[in-house]
């Protein structure tokens, strides 16, 4: 049996996620880290505009064209502007021991797709392998944002999480109802700013934007 | 009709955010606030009273679903966001006379304040699950920026703190839903009606067990973290300690049922689901976990709030416990439990905030002697230690009885877990609050005076509740618990 051309397609898309999703958890330039964002939100909108072409799913061409939108454009363009504003621009981010990193990554993968194995049976849809790819990305993410320093860094981590959950949502159904979509698009959107709010806040307070200064308030 | 009195319920808090967002800063902002959270507060007590009398709704386009569960949590939520606006109106204008507050950060206070009300009864009324969790995600968001409003560097930590693990537990709970769905779409079909929990609930014997099962590791996880279950709770404290009072007052009475509710929403389709008593197991199993660890921490606490913030999570893993147990009994109590912790841990906070300000500082061992320089915020505080601490005659007494009872009957082994933590609490929370009470005072007085009315309402709301209840609000309980099960 031949495996349709857009089931191939989907099926290359959602491996390049999840190698964007490494190369994230290893990139140390909070520049390049916006911009690999950028092109993970560039192949989730392809993806979805696939499966909208293969199901003729008129809601998914719209949740492809907000994710567009939103993901390459918008949220890339505050980022920029930010880190612009904030003089970080060039900013490298000191990893500890990123080989160790990558194997719990990898180690994640595994795990996720055991976790996603009896699930993906149940589904009929052409892209019935890829739940396990989307929740690998929402772990990997999950990681990036605790090996992470860097307050912008985490705030790029929590937002490829949102995108993995979102490849989940197209891939395991057939894309959540417009409405909840766009409610959730909404909500990302306003937390981006008020992100950005925090950032000036923190550095105004504490002359950097290192979380590790934010470490006080502890139960002694 | 109804639709009618859900537009007004809703569409209030929205346009007095709006409202507030424009004059936020004028004199008699304060007066509007409440205005608004009063206006909001006729609303729901409308609603309750239609859906009680005529049974469970569902409006708009079947959008909106109310029934005599969330419809109970509407009504407390209302009286208490309305209470607290009134409490905050003195509370603010001294902190601003302390010089804490600019006129630009109660802008957006007030503003915020309605938007948040509005969040949580949109995830309250809301049918769709998704919805549920745009809702609870924007009442995050809503609050985030009043949690760091002091500006203060431990302010900001927390809410920091806040807005991440919050913001990660939820993305969890989205996962969640999604599989939900999943789950939904291949009985419900393709199209907006899979995620409406009516259609849910009608077929959810249907639904695929093994998936519901993970979606509702994840939901409980998800919503879990904004409950301030432990492991999730770390947020908790320090947003409750660093935010202003009456942040944390309507975030330890309101904000934490809301999200309980959620939970309790996608139990019932799990239970259907399964036909075991998988979910109700798990939400034992973190209850029992918070009670006892938030018990333990409780007495190395040395800030005010941060106690009071421990004690909430002690108490919502009591409510968790009892709705995991399930049963009317428990359900019954748990939801009584549900509207005493609010009043009372509400009451709390307005005193103890007029009390922080009066001595300038949170470190409970230079908070002393309360009764000298005001006796009503020394006796609100104490009433409403005693009452919280389960002391009869106080509501708190009989919930707590109801459950621990239930616990007896149904879980034998549970009981003398929660016997012992409820021993521990009572005995640090006790030990801390009775020097600052009595004693010498270092208290100064304040340039406003305080509100007091709301503490001493709360209180006797719970001292009624304890002593009677009324049939008509029994009853009401009574067919809640029934749709639970």
């Amino acid at each position: 049996m031949s495996i349709p051309f857009t089931t191939q397609t989907i099926n290359l898309l959602a491996s390049i996620l999840l190698l964007i999703a490494f190369a994230m958890l290893s990139q140390r330039r909070i520049l390049s880290l916006i911009n690999l964002f950028a092109w993970q939100g560039l192949v989730l909108s392809v993806s979805t505009f696939v499966v909208a072409y293969s199901t003729a799913q008129r809601h998914l061409y719209y949740s492809a064209a907000l994710t567009l939108l939103l993901k390459v454009l918008v949220l890339p363009w505050l980022l920029h502007r930010l880190i612009r504003k904030l003089n970080v621009k060039w900013d490298v981010e000191t990893l500890i021991n990123i080989p160790a990193t990558m194997l719990v990554g990898i180690a994640l993968v595994i795990f996720a797709f055991n976790l996603a194995a009896p699930i993906s049976q149940l589904s009929e849809s052409i892209t019935r392998g890829l739940i396990g790819i989307a929740l690998a990305s929402v772990l990997l993410s999950l990681l990036m944002m605790i090996t992470r320093r860097k307050a912008i860094s985490q705030v790029v981590a929590f937002l490829s999480l949102e995108n993995g959950l979102f490849f989940a949502a197209t891939s395991a159904t057939q894309g959540m109802p417009l409405v909840v979509e766009l409610g959730i698009a909404l909500d990302v959107l306003v937390a981006t700013f008020i992100f950005g709010i925090f950032f000036f806040q923190i550095r105004e307070t504490f002359d950097s934007l290192d979380i590790t200064h934010m470490e006080k308030l502890k139960d002694d | 009709m109804i639709d009618l009195q859900l537009l007004v319920l809703l569409l209030t808090p929205l346009f007095g955010g709006g409202l507030l967002a424009v004059f936020g800063s004028r004199r008699w902002a304060a007066e509007l606030n409440s205005l608004m959270s009063f206006c909001t507060f006729l609303a729901a007590v409308a609603l309750t009273v239609r859906v009680i009398d005529f049974g469970p709704q569902v409006v708009f386009n079947e959008q909106f679903f109310i029934d005599q569960f969330n419809v109970f949590l509407v009504a407390l939520t209302a009286f208490v966001a309305f209470t607290t606006s009134l409490f905050s109106r003195p509370y603010m204008r001294i902190e601003q006379h302390h010089g804490k507050l600019s006129t630009q950060m109660l802008h957006l206070y007030y503003s915020m304040y309605q938007l948040f009300t509005f969040t949580m009864l949109l995830a309250l009324t809301a049918n769709n699950m998704g919805i549920i969790w745009v809702a609870m995600e924007a009442a995050t968001l809503t609050t985030v920026l009043l949690v760091s409003l002091y500006r203060t560097p431990a302010s900001l930590e927390a809410a920091w703190k806040y807005f991440i693990l919050c913001g990660v537990g939820i993305a969890l709970a989205l996962f969640g839903t999604i599989l939900l769905y999943f789950a939904a779409e291949r009985v419900l079909g393709e199209g907006g009606t899979a995620l409406l929990w009516t259609h849910l609930n009608q077929v959810k014997g249907d639904l695929e067990p093994t998936v519901l099962k993970l979606a509702f590791v994840f939901l409980l996880v998800g919503y879990g973290t904004k409950i301030g279950l432990v492991p999730l709770h770390s947020w908790l404290p320090d947003a409750h300690a660093e935010g202003p009072t009456p942040v944390s007052a309507v975030l330890s009475g309101l904000l934490l049922n809301v999200a309980l509710c959620a939970v309790m929403r996608s139990k019932v389709l799990v239970d259907g689901s399964l036909g075991t008593h998988f979910a109700g197991n798990l939400m034992m199993g973190f209850g029992l976990l918070s009670v006892v660890v938030a018990a333990l921490f409780l007495s190395r606490q040395k800030d005010i709030k941060r106690m009071f913030a421990y004690s909430s999570i002690e108490h919502m893993g009591l409510i968790t416990f009892a709705f995991g147990m399930g049963g009317p009994v428990a359900t019954f109590a748990g939801m009584l439990h549900m509207t005493v912790h609010s009043l009372t841990k509400s009451a709390i906070f307005f005193a103890v905030g007029h009390a922080v300000q009066k001595s300038g500082t949170q470190v409970m061992e230079n908070i002393r002697g309360m009764l000298q320089i005001s006796p009503t915020v020394g006796w609100g505080l104490m009433l409403g230690t005693l009452a919280i601490l389960g002391m009869p005659p106080f509501g708190v007494f009989a919930s707590e009885f109801l459950i621990i009872t239930t616990a007896m009957h149904d879980h034998p082994w549970a009981t003398p877990i929660l016997l012992i933590a409820l021993g521990i609490a009572f005995a640090a929370i006790f030990g801390k609050v009775q020097p600052i009470v009595f004693g010498e005072t270092t208290a100064r007085p304040l340039p406003h005076p305080p509100a007091l009315i709301p503490v001493f309402a709360h209180l006797l709301l719970v001292l009624i509740l304890g002593l009677y209840m009324p049939p008509y609000l029994a009853n009401w309980y009574r067919q809640a618990a029934a749709l639970l099960g």
